[in-house]
């Protein structure tokens, strides 16, 4: 039988309760969302905190809302309804095409955007969205707010700019013209962590790519974003060279493991790959030729 | 610590460990041993339960998390003795073998038609997805679940209201 090992609960009836709470507690404590990453790995003893302060009550981290020029999630919003939303599915369809792919409708019940980013799981599907959509994280303390970008955020595998006294609390994706978004997933069987996945955003200007950013889970330590792939999409016209081109970039800075889901050469070949499938929908998408 | 929530309309009121999962709290505490306990993961969905009205893996759910909250399990399809659309349409399509994963399939089909009273086979099947059964091959569950939205009284059980 997996029980976790004992620990105190405490559930916060205010965002500025919780950052009361983990300020007195420190680094024995962590919050507790969806609780579907961390129960699991304190079942495991691979977390083993004193406190859990839940902050399924606070509803002030549920939205997802248009505002200042930016989408903005509230970090307990829940995997189904970032699946649901229709105006992310407006303006950043990729959501739509990761969640879908997310674990099970189930879980999706209950694991939360926040919780996925803050447990920096390399394969972790929405680290590798919020990478391509440029997305920006609200990090909340007692002195204040501070925001930070995606590649700031994430610091290393299992590892976050958060601190022990401070809550991921929103996050915040700039809207601007002529957007493109799309998600591609290679998995075992449904529901299982990715083999690898590939995100890509495009933001046109007329017949060429403006911006372009590619985020990638599980090929590495490293899920930020490659900017050499930037380099590459910045000012030229799209075309099914410029996606292989892209694609061969992005095998090319990252770095998979052989493990039970796939060789690194494999991994490496669907890097390329979901990639080139990704730009071309985001593309395809930005021009209004694909929903 | 102290929890409090309502279990098949019914009020639990008890003193538990704080890492007590709800399945065990559940099964042990309650004696509602129709809940099933599978892998311990989340990955196999015979520990399904709803709560407010939603389905979710009770091996991954503290039952501390819940006090205050609506909880139905498999023993609240039926309602002074006559059963949910839901157990009927597993009878009648031989939607179980060995029965293990048959509580989860259920509660997650209730929660469906809820929702969606005229869902697809694709629907169905994406709704349990996150639920394994090793007899059926799924097809006579899903056969199963139609029947019960075809079958569905007006009064549903377990709706989030």
């Amino acid at each position: 039988m997996q029980v976790p090992a004992p620990f105190e609960y405490e559930r916060a009836t205010s965002v500025e309760h919780a950052i009361a709470l983990r300020e007195r507690l420190g680094e024995e404590a962590r919050f507790i969302a969806g609780g579907h990453s961390l129960l699991p790995m304190m079942k495991l003893r691979l977390a083993n905190p004193e406190y859990l302060i839940d902050i399924n009550d606070l509803s002030e981290l549920f939205h997802i809302s248009e505002e200042s020029g930016e989408i903005r999630i509230g970090a307990m919003t829940r995997h189904r309804d970032l699946l649901d939303s229709e105006l992310l599915a407006e303006h950043f369809p990729i959501f739509r095409d990761a969640e879908r792919v997310i674990a099970d409708p189930v879980v999706r019940n209950r694991g939360t955007l926040g919780g996925s980013l803050c447990q920096a799981d390399p394969s972790e599907d929405l680290s590798a969205v919020c990478t391509a959509v440029d997305a920006s994280c609200v990090i909340r303390s007692t002195s204040g707010e501070r925001v930070v970008s995606m590649s700031d955020f994430h610091v290393g595998p299992y590892e976050t700019a958060v601190g022990d006294a401070e809550m991921l609390t929103e996050i915040r994706i700039p809207l601007k013209a002529h957007a493109g978004s799309a998600y591609e997933k290679v998995e075992r069987r449904a529901g299982d962590w990715a083999v690898v996945s590939a995100g890509a955003a495009v933001w046109m200007d007329g017949d060429v790519i403006a911006d372009g950013r590619v985020g990638l889970a599980a090929v590495g330590p490293n899920t930020t974003s490659i900017g050499p792939v930037s380099d590459a999409l910045r000012g030229v016209a799209p075309s099914e060279d410029l996606y292989r081109r892209v694609g061969e970039i992005a095998a090319a800075n990252c770095s998979p493991q052989t493990d039970q889901r796939g060789t690194a050469a494999y991994k490496s070949h669907l890097a390329l790959e979901l990639t080139r499938r990704s730009l071309r929908r985001a593309v395809a998408r930005a021009q209004g030729q694909e929903a | 610590m102290q929890v409090n929530m309502t279990i098949n309309g019914q009020e639990a009121d008890e003193e538990i460990e704080p890492r007590m999962l709800l399945v065990h709290f559940i099964r042990d505490r309650l004696g509602l041993t129709g809940t099933h306990w599978g892998c311990d993961t989340s990955n196999c969905g015979t520990c399904v339960v709803l709560i407010d009205g939603e389905p979710v893996k009770s091996c991954t759910t503290l039952a501390a998390m819940v006090s205050g909250h609506d909880v139905t399990t498999v023993e609240g399809l039926e309602v002074d003795g006559v059963l949910d659309p839901v157990q009927e349409g597993f009878m009648q399509c031989h939607g179980l073998q060995c029965g293990f994963c048959t509580p989860g399939m259920m509660l997650t089909a209730r929660a469906l038609i809820n929702k969606n009273p005229d869902p697809t086979d694709g629907v169905i099947r994406e709704a349990i997805s996150g639920q394994i059964c090793r007899c059926t091959g799924y097809a006579t569950i899903v056969r199963s679940i139609h029947w019960a939205a075809d079958h569905d009284a007006a009064v549903s059980v377990g709706s989030a209201s």
